[in-house]
């Protein structure tokens, strides 16, 4: 029996999911829809009475307060709608994991109704209007479903194929008798992503031992010498030159370059050996010493070719992936905050210029920020900070940044899997999902990739996490297990390969829980399904473990042991399908030398004059997507939840302003605190990489010490999205940004705990590859003592005083302001860290001491934008003369009114004091870079004097707040 | 002196658990996490506790729609302990997906028993929301409010907290009965419109409770302003000694105490 069931809206009521689409119906230019109605479908099969099917509808399907339903026993329901507009019906793949199933089946059940065998969903928009068949075609491919994971429902079509038995044949590939050109053919048709070296590698290997590898074998081999896995870009060998000029700041000189990983961010780490850093480099997430019995561990991961292909998925998988990163540290931690960056492409860029095969900017993101929401706040995690950039460069790959921090005791940090322990995995079953996505992630995009890696989307369930973070953290503090790791790239492959990596493993790949029947013995192996943690076991622990997760409703299975052998041995049905040795899958990888050169990009200085009225441009500044409010995303996230939040991302007398950081109490009988900060700026990186990675680190570290936190206490992560690492002019940069990130951070005194690499961002198009503009995520976290000396960025009173804090120079290149006039310009910000040093070190003893009411970072916009951002959001008027500002030029045409207002150089900040604290003020500063150029009133005006003493800006805060508030205002 | 036991009832994606566990343990209670599978199976029993707490989160994802299938679950299987508890006098408490569950199982506001009779349904603007919201208390029956007489603030964070009665009379009827608990508000306690009301609930309607003032649900996390670094502004410029979401936890646990 199967029955048809259709929930929607009463008539009259308000359909918010529906008003939602016809908004974003009205973004695509196409008018004329007066009315989307949306409604739920449920099909139900098995054995179910129509009472109780109606029981069903009554009871839990359909709200007896808001909506109707429409109950049918068969797939399709008559009559069908009136004329005049278009039905479409959205169901998933089959195949795609739908988490709603299990929550139906879970209420049917506890209705006491049994017999229902299978429930599926599907989605079905009513359009009303005057809109043509191809507009309502666009319609639903721009906006209603995505086809690699969904597909339109038709009337007669079968809705979903019944589950293949798989027949077992042990498939092998030749391998030693190939040429060149055949194993170059093996690595592409398989989808491998090796290179020819590798490849003969693999045959050398294969041909000593006598025989062809198995498709398994192969497999194995290529996730684990995959960019994503063995980041062979950042360990192996770089023949690096450079051409610049002898007096050029920041040369690093040609040379060869043995690691790059090693010879630039774990190089500070290791000179620097902060007693505080606990676990660095070597587990899921990089752990410092937080208070007495907890430590904190931190990690930022990117998921940028799932999120470009399918938006929400691609960023739900990003979040679930890095949480579980978080579980897989140590023994365990338990999130406390995420963060998210992101990078798109303009959300207003014309649909007819868009490539083939690419979703449109805003579409993109839309889907990343709803992903995020998804999986972040259903897991209970608030998502505190972040950022997001646009740049045409963006709009093939867009980036996606997600970051997770835990709490772990002390004594759980560290894990061995011994000789012997049992391999449990636990959570969610094994489908057909994710599959290749380390290796597909090692390659760039084509306008195939939608077709050919689809199996590399997928969706998460984030309540299927949540009870693994539920279940495994009261399994880690009763001593259940001796070693955990995340299922993530590479699947079963990459977690067991690399938890076993010494000691060797079995695994009976027929006892992995299966989501359907059908899977091959290497799909087991290979698949990247989200949700689940693989254990390491002692087995007179075993009974008792999988109690405490069945207890809750998550589900483990033992698969096999550490063995002690050295060997990955697979079986399935009884049958060895994979017999490799460790050493040679972790080691036997050949060495490989890349190019790289750098040389500088000419770019001009302005010759543009100086406008008299500066309250144009910096609306417009204000107005920029980068610089603009991010409140329409940020509200979409809950950054309250387990009650930790102390410094807001959104802050001020209106509960609006832009802050700095975020600061989190991670333990609410704890008066320390979390502060987590992020620089990033593409645009510096178009001038010389070196310099926009030692500004992101200044940008991350000055947010960190606008909020009070102690830069003696800050670690870094270092994210690097780049493009195509084999071509030399990529690298040249990379190996600039990394050298950057040595020089700044070991100046700063600010170790590296983890990071995480993507490359091969470039999208193929036209005969053409187009790279992303190189861009470095510089994450801070930072420990701070006493949550109650947290500064914040809004103006507090009128009267107060007004300092810069730094010294301003003409470095215009890269900025926002040069962007506005269609120019790069070569003068990018540099860092000057004896300075800097003095300055940020000052001004954590003055928040400690209480005698800041408010500090503001000088970023993008340079001081006119934080100007504005501290006045707006306090509320409050500002009178500042940049004839008071510290400001060094080397050229005297260059002291211009534009350049002091909008130079983006680090190391600043803008500060507020109160009269009585002048002294106090001015005394700490002594000798450094800062000057007292205005005040606070009550007048509600932005008023800013020129060097000749003439004001040359004076806004309403009101219109600064409202240019700044209105772009992303969706 | 005795603390009142409270079981803070948890299933799979309820996530505002232990928070809500440190504001009663504030408050002066001794809070329990329990598992409802543990509760269906008897491993603990509703008897044993004072205060039943349903906290904020996602249960079983919000699939169906929010607090659904909980619902449905305290409706079918846990019906009987759930009466008892109840019948005996005893407090109740529903936190955001909390107070969607005690709607959606028909215990608020509770006038038929185990019927639905009113809904939280998707916010206006049709997406979730996080902000800070100011919030009347208007004269009501309600023992979780009482005495409090001045506007608070809490943050909302909810995509389905739109309060909707199942029709103008049984509007009416929550409002004659003082069973209007909480309410949007400005922050000088006029009539609020969105964002103030952030989800276009009607009659402004935060939170709700039944006619004997002893189950209580509000959208609003009282437990996310119990300690002045919480607040956005924290703890400076601000007269109140006591952070506004501790009030409601106090209430009950005084009122508790009466029953030891």
């Amino acid at each position: 029996m199967i029955y048809r069931i259709e929930v929607l809206d009463k008539p009259g009521l308000f359909d918010a999911v529906g008003e939602g689409i016809a908004r974003d119906i009205s973004d695509l230019g196409i008018s004329g829809v007066s009315e989307v109605r949306y409604t739920q479908v449920y099909l139900i099969e098995g054995e179910v009475t129509r009472a109780d099917a109606g029981r069903i509808c009554r009871e839990l399907l359909a709200d007896p307060i808001s909506q109707d339903y429409l109950l049918c026993d068969a797939a399709f329901c008559e009559p069908e709608q009136p004329a005049g507009g278009f039905s479409v019906e959205v169901a998933y793949n089959p195949g795609v994991m739908d988490p709603v199933e299990e929550s139906v089946k879970k209420g049917i059940l506890d209705l006491g109704i049994k017999g229902a065998a299978s429930v599926k969903t599907a989605r079905k928009y009513r359009i009303n209007g005057n809109i043509s068949a191809s507009q309502a075609d666009s319609i639903a491919e721009k906006l209603l479903y995505n086809k690699l994971i969904q597909h339109i429902v038709r009337r007669g079509a079968p809705s979903s194929h019944p589950p293949s038995e798989y027949n077992f044949h042990l498939s092998r590939v030749r391998i030693i008798g190939a040429s060149g050109a055949e194993l170059r053919r093996l690595s592409s048709q398989g989808q491998l992503f090796l290179n020819l070296d590798e490849m003969r590698t693999i045959k050398a290997y294969f041909s000593g031992i006598g025989r062809d590898p198995t498709d398994c074998e192969l497999e194995t081999i290529a996730q684990t010498w995959s960019e994503h896995c063995a980041h062979k870009t950042f360990r192996g060998r770089i023949k690096y030159s450079e051409s610049l000029p002898p007096s050029y700041k920041g040369r690093i000189g040609s040379r060869m370059i043995k690691g790059l990983l090693k010879s630039t961010i774990i190089k500070v780490t290791r000179e620097l050996r902060k007693p505080w850093c606990v676990s660095v480099f070597e587990d899921n997430s990089g752990i410092i010493k937080f208070e007495g019995r907890n430590n904190i561990c931190f990690k930022v991961e990117t998921h940028n070719h799932p999120s470009a292909l399918e938006p929400f998925g691609g960023a739900n998988t990003g979040i679930g992936g890095v949480i579980r990163d978080c579980l897989g540290t140590g023994l365990g931690a338990k999130p406390v905050f995420n963060t998210d960056v992101f990078c798109f492409g303009l959300p207003d860029y014309s649909f007819k210029d868009l490539p083939a095969g690419i979703l449109h900017p805003k579409r993109v993101m839309k889907g990343v920020v709803s992903g995020v929401r998804d999986y972040g706040n259903k897991m209970g995690i608030p998502t505190v900070n972040g950022a997001v950039l646009f740049d045409e460069g963006f709009t093939c790959n867009p980036l996606v940044y997600c970051g997770t921090a835990g709490i772990i005791p002390q004594d759980k940090c560290f894990k061995k899997a011994g000789k012997g322990d049992l391999i449990v995995v636990a959570g969610g079953r094994t489908g057909r999902d994710g599959i290749h996505g380390a290796t597909f992630s090692s390659g760039e995009l084509t306008e195939e990739s939608e077709t050919v890696s689809s199996g590399a989307v997928q969706i998460g369930n984030p309540i299927e996490e949540k009870k693994l973070v539920d279940t495994l953290m009261r399994a880690r503090d009763r001593g259940l297990y001796s070693s955990v790791t995340d299922c993530g790239a590479g699947g079963l492959s990459s977690a067991v390969g690399e938890m076993g990596a010494e000691l060797g493993a079995k695994v009976e790949l027929d006892k992995v829980p299966l989501k359907y029947s059908g899977l091959s013995y290497s799909e087991i192996w290979i698949s990247e399904s989200q949700e689940r943690m693989v254990l390491a076991v002692d087995g007179r622990k075993a009974d008792e473990l999988i109690a405490l997760f069945a207890a809750e409703n998550v589900e483990a299975a033992v698969i096999g042991e550490f063995t002690g052998r050295g060997r990955l041995e697979l079986f399935y049905r009884g049958n060895l399908v994979a017999d490799l040795d460790m050493k040679f899958m972790h080691d036997g990888r050949p060495d490989i030398e890349k190019k790289a050169v750098f040389k500088l990009p000419a770019h001009k200085e302005t010759g543009k004059p100086c406008p008299s009225d500066l309250g144009p441009a910096l609306k417009k500044i204000l107005s920029s997507y980068d610089v603009c409010s991010k409140e329409w995303i940020i509200r979409q996230y809950d950054h309250e939840v387990q009650g930790g939040s102390a410094g807001k991302p959104l802050t001020g007398v209106a509960c609006d302003g832009p802050a700095d950081a975020a600061v989190v109490r991670p333990l609410m009988s704890s008066r320390k605190a979390v502060i987590v900060s992020n620089g990033i700026n593409f645009r510096f990186g178009r001038i010389d990489p070196y310099w926009m990675a030692a500004s992101c680190i200044d940008e991350a570290l000055r947010q960190v010490v606008a909020c009070g936190g102690p830069v003696g206490r800050t670690a870094l992560l270092d994210n690097f999205c780049w493009g195509n690492p084999d071509k030399p002019d990529r690298l040249g940069g990379l190996v600039r940004a990394s050298y950057g990130c040595y020089y700044a951070a070991k100046a700063y005194g600010l170790p590296f705990i983890s990071g995480k690499d993507s490359l091969y961002n470039e999208y193929m198009y036209s005969g053409k590859s187009r790279a992303i503009p190189g861009t470095l995520l510089i994450s801070a976290v930072s420990v701070l003592d006493d949550v109650s000396k947290t500064v914040s960025m809004y103006a507090r009173e009128a009267g107060d005083l007004i300092y810069v804090v730094g010294l301003t120079r003409d470095e215009m290149g890269g900025s926002l302001y040069y962007e506005q006039s269609g120019l790069t310009g070569s003068s990018v910000p540099m860092i000057y860290p004896a300075q800097a040093m003095k300055i940020f070190s000052a001004l954590n003893r003055l928040a400690a001491a209480g005698a800041l009411r408010s500090v503001h970072d000088c970023s993008e916009g340079g001081l006119g934008v934080s100007a504005a951002e501290m006045a707006f959001s306090g509320g409050l008027g500002m009178e500042i003369s940049l004839a008071d500002a510290v400001y060094k030029c080397a050229d005297k045409k260059r002291r211009r009114n534009d350049f002091i207002l909008f130079s983006e150089s680090n190391s600043r900040f803008i500060v507020e004091i109160s009269p009585e604290k002048k002294r106090v003020f001015e005394r700490e500063l002594k000798g450094l870079s800062f000057s007292l150029i205005g005040t606070l009133e009550e007048h509600g005006q932005l008023i800013v004097r020129g060097l000749d003493g003439r004001v040359c800006l004076r806004e309403d805060i009101a219109g600064l707040k409202e240019a700044w508030q209105k772009p992303l205002r969706w | 002196m005795k603390k009142p036991r409270v079981c803070i009832l948890r299933t799979a994606g309820t996530n505002c658990d232990a928070e809500t566990a440190f504001a009663f343990g504030l408050a002066g209670a001794q809070a329990e996490l329990v598992h409802v599978n543990v509760l269906a199976a008897g491993g603990r029993k509703l008897d044993d506790y004072h205060i039943l707490a349903l906290p904020g989160g996602f249960s079983y994802g919000d699939d169906i729609a929010a607090g659904k299938v909980l619902a449905n679950e305290l409706r079918c299987k846990l019906r009987d302990s759930v009466e008892r508890f109840i019948s005996a006098g005893k407090l109740v408490i529903g936190i955001c997906n909390g107070f969607q569950i005690l709607v959606k199982s028909g215990l608020l506001p509770g006038n038929a028993q185990w019927k639905q009779e009113a809904s939280l349904v998707i916010n206006d603007s049709s997406k979730f929301e996080a902000r800070w919201v100011h919030l009347r208390i208007p004269e009501s029956v309600c023992v979780w409010t009482e005495g409090i007489g001045r506007v608070i603030y809490l943050p909302v964070a909810h995509g389905e907290g739109k309060f909707m009665a199942a029709d103008t009379a049984s509007l009416r009827c929550i409002l004659d009965k003082r069973q209007a608990a909480v309410t949007y508000c400005n922050e000088d306690g006029s009539a609020a419109v969105y964002p103030a009301n952030p989800n276009g609930s009607q009659a402004d309607i935060a939170g709700i409770c039944d006619a004997t003032g002893r189950i209580f649900g509000l959208m609003p996390h009282p437990e996310r302003n119990v300690q002045s670094s919480q607040h956005p502004l924290g703890g400076s410029g601000r007269k109140s000694s006591e952070p506004d979401g501790i009030l409601i936890f106090k209430n009950g646990v005084r009122y508790a105490r009466k029953l030891l």
